[in-house]
């Protein structure tokens, strides 16, 4: 039996300190997005220290950590959500499908309509259910016509499994929906725009756990189409949807692994600590 | 265990002070209660007093006297030239006929008693039967009866301003005078009616004509100039400031000057304005367009605060998700953004609206305080505005131009209290519509 203080609190021995090294398979075969020495500091505080972590196309992959460990701000950084922050600054490469999209001839808009974004909060437009779809298409001039849009409307709802519930009121505000088919909404949303990449930022964290258990089953049917990327505090959850988990520890990337792997045998102290719910 | 040194209290005792600590504070909240009570009280008893002082001065302002005359229209005395033209309406004698209106009823007997006779009509009425005439040419050649203002004296005879009972050498109407008032009530003549002259006149020297019609013609020019400029440039600001400039030590000075700008006395900008529009820009004196951009430079700070206050109450939520779904930052300031933050801005354009109307200081250093019969057709004739009018009207002497003061007061307020009005039913009506 070891010591009831806090794991976090005691001064770390050598085995216990984030790795200068991730350990694990950080890269794969067919990526979609592959990030190199990633560095990231808001000021003079560095919240992401040298990550390098390949993401998989048409795989789920989970980032997992304690809070502040930095994982949210590494979702960020991929679809350069981070740039809106004055004092946040990047460093290092990260491309998507082989392009730089740091690259100063990178514009953000066709960048953020390839790699979507799902938020903590539902954060559905105050608009009609229709509109808060139809907008990515609008905007980026996906649809030709009215018939065009009403199908891409169609489809998307039908994916985020939410067709049948509101096809009836397209026209009242999304957000007089409740919290997990705001969520559906919101997922729906991103996928109008026909993404290659999802990010989602723990997606589940505001919702029950019927509407938690809707989301799961929408990755799951998701990961077909989409490269997904989700960041979440709950570790059945990454253990549920994942296909890959990275565990982020005070700005570093300690491991990476197959999912199963991770959550049966980790390789890493702290990894095995966060897993067994000693910190968190 | 060791016995510990500081003993906790005992569960009685801690019960007992709290209680005797909560009567305190009850004691303290009663008496915050009251005092907050007692400050509302106060102010409402003061804006009673202030209506009820306007009112019971004002709403005789909106009534005059009028005297009703058979008017025999002849049309070779009225139109020599036969052609209802303005030229040949003041080359006819309408004073004449005017007067043989008068003199049929009263049957004033010598020159003198003619003048006295001749002293009651209102010097409007005139061109009150030209302006009848025309409006509607048949009436020429017929006996019409019409009723005109009468003279200020008259009414504020009638009013009982003027007294019977003072010695005549000290009234402004000779005992034959008030023998014809008596006359022409007696015959039922005398009516007391709202004053036409008050809603459709403008400046006059003569408190029975006078009217706030050019005053408040050129308030809604003024204002029409000042909401077309300080509207879009200070939502533009706005926006740029909250949502697009950088935050570093210029933008920050900026904020501090706007701020600043807010809480500059108005006659300041009243030189301003003065100062460039008039002098270096060569603008005529007196005009609604320099009022407009002088107010306009006056509101804009208010409009500015009040939109950034707005625009910072948009969810950032909301913006994230316009962004996270490839908008640019133009697109989520004018799909997201903006329709979110109008009825905050619109709020306070309209709050700084009625500041402006309500103005008076910044127009009088451009002018807007001449002495102007015409009602301005356009934002470059000179004009006046309502709150300078009721300045100008302060200044006269006449019992009359008092009342009437008041009910430009009245009229001034109630426009006021419509925007006011306005500004929270757009805050209800717009805001949060999810």
């Amino acid at each position: 039996m070891q010591e009831n203080t806090p794991a976090i609190a005691e001064p770390l021995s050598a085995d216990r300190q984030a790795p200068d090294k991730t350990i694990g398979e950080l890269f794969v075969d067919n990526p979609r997005m592959s990030a190199r020495h990633v560095n990231i500091w808001y000021g003079d505080k560095q919240a992401i220290d040298d990550v390098s972590l390949d993401i998989g196309a048409s795989q789920v992959i989970a980032f997992i950590g304690p809070s502040g460990c930095g994982k949210s701000t590494f979702l960020r950084c991929l679809n350069r959500m981070n740039d809106g922050i004055d004092i946040c600054r990047t460093e290092g490469d990260i491309q998507l499908d082989g392009q730089d999209i740091y690259d100063s001839s990178i514009d953000v808009v066709p960048l953020r309509a390839r790699v979507g974004m799902v938020f903590q909060k539902p954060n559905p437009f105050p608009k009609s259910i229709y509109d808060n779809i139809a907008y990515g298409p609008r905007i980026h001039g996906m649809a030709s016509n009215r018939a065009e849009l009403d199908e891409i409307v169609e489809a998307s709802l039908s994916r985020a499994g939410l067709w049948e519930e509101v096809r009836d009121r397209l026209d009242q505000p999304g957000t007089g929906l409740s919290g997990g088919q705001q969520q559906r909404l919101c997922i729906a949303r991103t996928i109008a725009v026909s993404p290659e990449v999802i990010l989602m930022d723990e997606p589940c964290s505001a919702l029950d756990p019927i509407a938690t258990a809707r989301i799961e089953e929408l990755i799951h049917e998701l990961r077909e189409s989409y490269t997904i990327v989700i960041v979440t505090h709950s570790m059945q959850q990454a253990a549920r949807v994942s296909d890959r988990t990275a565990y982020f520890h005070l700005g570093k990337l300690v491991e990476v692994g197959e999912t199963r792997q991770i959550f049966t045998n980790p390789s890493h102290e702290l990894t095995k600590d966060y897993i067994t719910g000693r910190f968190g | 265990m060791t016995e510990p040194t500081k003993t906790m209290l005992p569960p009685d005792e801690a019960a007992r002070r709290v209680e005797a600590s909560l009567a305190r504070r009850r004691k303290a909240e009663r008496r915050f209660h009251r005092m907050g009570l007692a400050g509302v009280l106060i102010a409402l008893t003061f804006l009673v007093i202030l209506f009820a002082s306007i009112f019971s001065r004002g709403i005789p302002g909106f009534f005059q006297y009028y005297v009703e005359l058979e008017v025999q229209l002849e049309a070779a005395r009225l139109d020599p030239q036969g052609n209802t033209s303005v030229e040949s309406l003041y080359a006819g004698d309408a004073r004449g006929v005017l007067r043989a209106a008068l003199f049929d009823i009263l049957q004033p007997s010598g020159r003198s008693a003619r003048r006295d006779a001749g002293k009651i009509l209102s010097a409007g009425a005139e061109q009150r039967l030209r302006k009848m005439i025309v409006a509607d040419p048949a009436l020429l050649d017929t006996t019409q009866t019409i009723r005109f203002a009468v003279d200020e004296d008259i009414d504020s005879f009638l009013r009982g301003f003027i007294l019977r009972d003072t010695p005549e050498a000290d009234r402004r109407m000779n005992e034959r005078m008030i023998g014809f008032v008596d006359q022409l009530q007696a015959e039922d003549r005398i009516h007391y009616q709202l004053s036409d002259y008050l809603f459709f006149g403008s400046a006059s020297r003569n408190a029975e004509m006078a009217g706030i019609l050019g005053a408040l013609t050129g308030s809604i020019l003024t204002l029409f100039i000042c909401l077309l400029v300080s509207f879009p440039i200070g939502v533009a600001s706005a926006i740029y400031l909250e949502e697009i400039a950088p935050k570093n030590r210029i933008t920050e000075l900026i904020e501090i000057n706007i701020n600043n700008l807010a809480a500059v006395p108005s006659v300041v900008f009243g030189i301003l304005g003065l100062a460039i529009f008039i002098n270096l820009f060569g603008l005529p004196r007196s005009i609604p367009l320099v009022g407009g951009l002088v107010l306009a430079l006056m509101t804009l700070p208010t409009i500015i605060i009040s939109s950034r206050a707005a625009i910072r109450a948009v969810p950032p939520s909301i913006k994230d998700a316009a962004l996270g779904i490839g908008a640019s930052r133009i697109q989520v300031i004018f799909h997201h953004v903006l329709p979110l933050a109008m009825p905050g801005m619109l709020t306070g354009t309209i709050i700084g609206m009625a500041q402006a109307l309500g103005e008076t200081a910044p127009l009088l250093m451009i002018g807007m305080v001449a002495f102007i019969v015409d009602i301005p057709g356009s934002v470059t004739d000179p004009g006046t505005v309502l709150p300078v009018q009721i300045f100008m009207w302060a200044d006269f002497a006449e019992r009359m131009f008092v009342q009437k003061t008041s009910a430009a007061i009245i009229i001034l307020l109630a426009f006021l209290i419509v925007m006011n009005a306005a500004a929270v039913w757009l805050r209800k009506k717009l805001e949060r519509r999810w």
